[in-house]
């Protein structure tokens, strides 16, 4: 496309939300706040597993102040499992895999802490918390299931005793054949990894307000889902409502990340559903104990991996088995494991793989997909293997990546694989050597090799290198859609179904927009995540809304401009070629005072009088959908210096550089500030956060005095450069942004820990912790005296 | 998340609080810069029946000099970490703040509202036992004063009645020799500590050392003073040798606990560390003479 010569595509425009973001003007859940309502509160298990002998809820239903008061037993035919969000894509071999999802209070046992067992609806939260103190449920504890290689055991307690087994799932992918890479093989390396993602603690919690007008018989939901149309589809279903008697909103939401788009949450479920039963609204809105409990979470991953390579360090083969652990249900399905099994690839020439997992239940918080969604786990496990591999061939770690690049004339590459969109994984483009050359160069690699790394040590500190490499599979369909329209004054209006959290989508899709029709961005409104507006799409997830809702913005206002063009060729009696737009007009050619207002050709468009010809529609409007036939895949280089005091094992960043590619980019500093984000939560995931359940199956880590997120004071500056790729998939060429920067922080801290103290550990696990970063430098200064 | 039903009262001199104290006990709680009581109230690990606020008690918020130095309970930490006659005359507080919490909690924070909550990992405390203060409480029943070292009991509790208010905090002037460091590590800036030193020390004129306090926190149910370091550099003329053995010996008088994040012989190894560190930063150039 041309777009990319001129003004607003590519453009580091500010953003059009802040002044209403930074100024406190912007719509939350939580700013919902209607005549009549009441507010809810959940009690929760107290245990990780245990059977429910009884519930007496009278003292706290007796309460002044408590309006209702639901047990299973009160929702009747209503109390149903939730539906499999994302069934198993048509994997190679799945011996087995159990469907068990959460249900919307739970009826006979209860699978993890926080899961919800009444709900009280009370005239405020401190009554209906006042009301939970009330409720006697007799439990009988059973033993938890915590450990996702205990829990495999013969004789381990099942979380689903109707299994059989706590085999959630297991799955096989083969690319190739593995013994002929084993038999062809110099070198041969066996580890094993634990790679520990975490809690996605979004500034803002989730939350819930619905509005049953028994008049008008509509039901309104705010709702800090990522997917509002499909929680309204689900919901008009659920409550034998038809899809347009339901309004689900998603307004501004505090960061979503993945664990905001689990259909359905219990609460989910449960807000709407009484707000009908008592025909008043209620809000929801969870506290920050809540969170920690019963918002999904990612978790850990247990590999068991294999690498076989040349003496010369190219890779013949990868073979892996992984455990995953699921937690007490598996309503996403197969996406966190199935991105780990296939971000393992990475940018390199696999010839052979195999790879096989087997998904637990245990008695924790479900897991479902938190930036990254596996891909974290993958990567970490992979980039390690090849800095052993590099450790053990005697080979510069940054040569033996080099040297196993797809390279850039093998693409559409074919990993023979299938990935978490049902379809093979196909990497569409890529070109990664720019990248690792741009990134060796702006952390000075050489120099720090060949200089400073004595320097520091002479001076008694101990100083490492980082530098690895990734790919992100992002904006996968099915689709999105979207709908331009000029309005008579003007300005112009976007709509799109997708969910936005704050990653810039009024900017970003208004730029798409703005260049197409020549109106200013800030002209340019974007509408998301209310199905009133639009009502067709999926959601945010999996890097997916500049890829796709963008690309369907792109055809809507493409569509939108050819109609501008057609009509003024016709009013201005000049061919459409001879047509140009700019700041809201459209004038011929070389003659700017020959101009329309676009606003003026919005109101002939749609005239009181005469005829709308045949064939034509009213408006300068237009409605297009884009679904790309595969993801697009993004790819990038980190690098970094790591300071470790080897005395208490406490580290500081000195230098972070991110070369990234996402294709082409439509606004930098949105692109750079995705990045600092991802980053940031990655350096949380390596050395700060880390979910602790005891052997109970209580959660340790349930507020931020325990679960340690890092903070501008941990976050160091970093310097983001921009490789451009352009995918040949979509109109746009763009690639997904959105968890680039959170992908490779595990292994490049490993990697810079470890060339800190010259090699003398090796680091297989992640989080890290400066207590083990000392038991690290501690342990090997044993073993070598 | 949301607090038990409570009464509250508006305290507007001590004596009005001291009242509600002494009819209720047990049953009241003072507020003061709310920051550890309210959590603990919105978690519903306390439900008093009636919070006493001192908010606007401001005969408690003052830092006078005259001789000694004197501290009502209920100045924030904020104004600790900038007040200059603090910087003058307890720069050991002026160098423990900023590692308190953060700006927004110090602003609310009080120094009172620290030591009577008596967390084992708390900064103040610490400073108080290495600064030799002397912690003043009323009720209705007198006024008492009581050693910072008689003070901090264990975990989250004192030499506080029920009755008794903490009304300020007196610091004896710093001779002119002493020296002084602080050294913590927390996992993040403003975290509490898994380990800090607070510690002062007087060099005579021969160059020994004098007088030492060495006060550990993060490594104990409380802060506390440790007698064996102590007992070691008294008298002693400064070297890293010497320093190094300082540093073995606070082992004998803690008991970390272990949590998720720290183990007790991590911790103990930190406190370790950051006392030897903690000697340094304050002997300084002594220790250079010393070891020259
Ligand atoms: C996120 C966070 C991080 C923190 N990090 C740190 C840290 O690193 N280091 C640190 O030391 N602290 C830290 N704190 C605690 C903070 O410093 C508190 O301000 C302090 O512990 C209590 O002071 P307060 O004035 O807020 O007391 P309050 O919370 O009001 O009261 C605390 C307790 O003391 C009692 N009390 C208060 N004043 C008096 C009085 N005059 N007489 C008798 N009893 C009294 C109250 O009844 C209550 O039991 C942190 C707090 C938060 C929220």
């Amino acid at each position: 496309m041309t777009a990319r010569e001129t003004r607003y595509f590519g453009k580091p425009v500010r953003r059009n939300e802040d002044p209403k973001l930074l100024t406190g003007r912007a719509l939350f859940v939580d700013d919902v706040d209607l005549p009549g309502m009441l507010h809810a509160a959940f009690y929760r298990s107290p245990y990780a597993h245990a059977r429910i002998r009884a519930i007496d809820v009278s003292a706290a239903k007796a309460m002044p102040g408590v309006v209702a008061v639901y047990t299973a037993e009160d929702l009747g035919d209503y109390w149903q499992p939730g539906p499999l969000l994302v069934p198993p894509p048509p994997v190679h071999k799945m011996p087995v895999f159990n469907k068990r999802t959460q249900v919307p209070l739970a009826k006979e046992k209860v699978r993890f802490v926080g899961e919800p067992i009444v709900l009280v609806v009370a005239e405020s939260r401190y009554i209906a918390e006042d009301a939970l103190e009330q409720i006697d449920v007799a439990f009988e504890p059973l033993p938890a299931v915590v450990d996702v290689e205990a829990a495999l055991a013969p004789d381990a307690p099942l979380v689903h005793e109707d299994a059989g087994t706590n085999i959630a799932a297991h799955v096989i992918q083969e690319k190739g054949n593995w013994e002929e890479a084993l038999a062809a093989a110099d070198v041969v390396i066996e580890r094993r990894f634990v790679y520990d993602h975490g809690h996605a603690a979004p500034m803002e919690t989730r939350g819930i307000v619905a509005h049953w007008d028994a008049r008008m018989q509509t039901l309104t939901v705010w709702d800090t889902t990522q997917a509002p149309i499909p929680i309204r589809n689900g919901l008009a279903g659920m409550l034998g409502l038809s899809e347009h008697q339901v309004r689900v909103i998603a307004p501004f939401i505090g960061g979503g990340f993945g664990p905001k788009i689990m259909m359905f949450y219990q609460e989910e479920v449960l807000i709407p559903w009484a707000s009908m039963q008592l025909a008043r609204p209620i809000k929801w809105i969870e506290d920050r104990r809540e969170n920690f409990l019963a918002m999904t979470q990612e978790r850990y991953q247990i590999h068991d991996a294999k690498i076989a390579l040349t003496r010369d360090g190219k890779i013949l083969g990868v073979w892996d088995s992984f455990l995953h652990d699921t937690g007490a249900y598996i309503p996403y399905g197969l996406t966190v494991p199935l991105n780990a099994q296939c971000t393992l690839l990475g940018p390199y020439v696999v010839p052979h793989y195999y790879s096989e997992f087997k998904a637990v239940f245990t008695t924790k918080a479900i897991v479902t997909p938190y930036r990254g969604a596996g891909r974290q786990h993958g990567v970490f496990v992979m980039e390690r293997l090849l800095d052993i591999a590099a450790r053990e061939l005697g080979l510069d770690r940054t040569e033996i990546r080099r040297k196993n690049f797809i390279p850039p004339d093998a693409f559409p590459w074919d990993n023979e694989i299938i990935y978490q969109d049902f379809a093979p994984l196909v990497y569409d483009s890529g070109n990664y050597e720019p990248a690792l050359d741009k990134a060796m160069e702006m952390i000075g690699y050489r120099r720090f090799l060949e200089e400073e790394k004595a320097r520091y040590r002479a001076e008694g500190r101990h100083v490492g290198l980082g530098i690895v490499a990734y790919v992100e599979g992002t904006g996968i369909g099915p689709y999105e859609g979207a709908r331009v329209q000029v309005q008579p004054n003007g300005k112009v209006i976007v709509a799109t179904g997708v969910g936005t959290q704050g990653q810039g989508h009024f900017t970003s899709f208004a730029q798409v927009v703005a260049e197409q029709l020549g109106v200013p961005v800030e002209d340019i409104t974007v509408v998301t995540g209310d199905t009133a507006e639009f009502h067709w799409g999926t959601g945010t997830f999996a890097s997916r809304g500049a890829v796709v809702a963008g690309s369907a913005i792109y055809e809507a206002a493409k569509a939108v401009r050819e109609k501008v063009l057609r009509m003024a060729s016709e009013e201005l009696e000049v061919s459409p070629d001879d047509l140009e737009l700019a700041d809201g007009n459209v004038f011929v050619r070389g003659a700017p005072d020959r101009a329309l207002r676009l606003g003026d050709l919005a109101i002939a468009a749609n005239p009181l009088r005469g005829a709308v010809a045949p064939d034509t529609e009213p408006g300068l409007e237009a409605t297009r959908y884009f679904g790309p036939p595969r993801g697009a895949t993004a790819s990038g280089v980190h690098a970094m210096l790591l300071e470790v005091d080897p005395e208490t094992g406490f580290v500081r960043i000195l230098k972070y550089v991110v070369v990234h590619d996402c294709g082409t980019v439509i606004n930098p500093l949105i692109v750079e500030g995705q990045i600092h984000g991802g980053v940031a939560q990655g350096i949380g995931n390596a050395f700060y956060e880390k979910i602790v359940y005891d052997e109970h199956g209580q959660l340790l880590t349930a507020s931020f005095m325990d679960y340690l997120v890092p903070t501008a004071m941990e976050v160091p500056p970093m310097e983001v450069a921009h490789v451009e790729t352009p995918s040949p998939w979509n109109p746009l060429g763009a690639k997904g942004v959105g968890e680039a920067g959170a992908i490779p922080v595990g292994p490049l801290f490993a990697q810079a820990l470890e060339d800190a103290f010259d090699n003398a550990f090796e680091v297989t696990e992640i989080p890290l912790s400066p207590q083990q970063v000392w038991a690290l430098v501690h342990g090997s200064k044993e073993k070598q005296s | 998340m949301k607090p038990p039903p409570f009464e509250y009262v508006a305290a507007h001199s001590v004596e009005e609080a001291l009242d509600v104290l002494v009819t209720h006990g047990w049953d009241a709680k003072v507020l003061a810069g709310g920051q550890s009581l309210i959590p603990t109230l919105n978690f519903r690990l306390a439900a008093p029946a009636i919070l006493v606020d001192l908010n606007p008690v401001s005969e408690l918020a003052f830092i006078e000099a005259n001789g000694m130095l004197r501290i009502g309970a209920m100045t924030r930490q904020r104004t600790l970490e900038r007040d200059e006659t603090i910087a003058r005359l307890a720069p050991l507080i002026t160098a423990a703040m900023p590692h308190v919490a953060h700006p927004q909690i110090r602003t609310r924070g009080t120094i009172g509202g620290s030591l009577a909550h008596c967390d084992p990992a708390a900064e103040l405390p610490a400073v108080c036992l290495a600064l030799d203060a002397t912690l003043v409480a009323r009720s209705q029943r007198g006024e008492r004063a009581i050693p910072a070292r008689d003070f901090f009991f264990g975990l989250f509790s004192t030499a506080l009645e029920p009755d008794e208010l903490l009304t300020e905090i007196r610091i004896p002037p710093m001779p002119p020799n002493t020296r002084y460091a602080f050294r913590e590590v927390a996992r993040r800036h403003g975290d509490f500590a898994l380990a800090g030193v607070a510690l002062t020390l007087q060099l005579d004129e021969a160059g020994r050392i004098r007088a030492p306090r060495v006060a550990l926190f993060g490594v104990h149910d409380a802060a506390l003073l440790s007698e064996s370091a102590m007992r070691l550099l008294d008298g002693a003329a400064p070297s890293e040798a010497l320093v190094r053995e300082a540093a073995e010996a606070v082992a004998h008088d803690i008991e970390p606990s272990s949590d998720i994040h720290a183990s007790a012989a991590y911790r103990t190894h930190l406190a370790k560390v950051l006392t030897a560190r903690a000697l340094r930063d304050a002997l300084g150039d002594a220790l250079g003479h010393a070891t020259e």
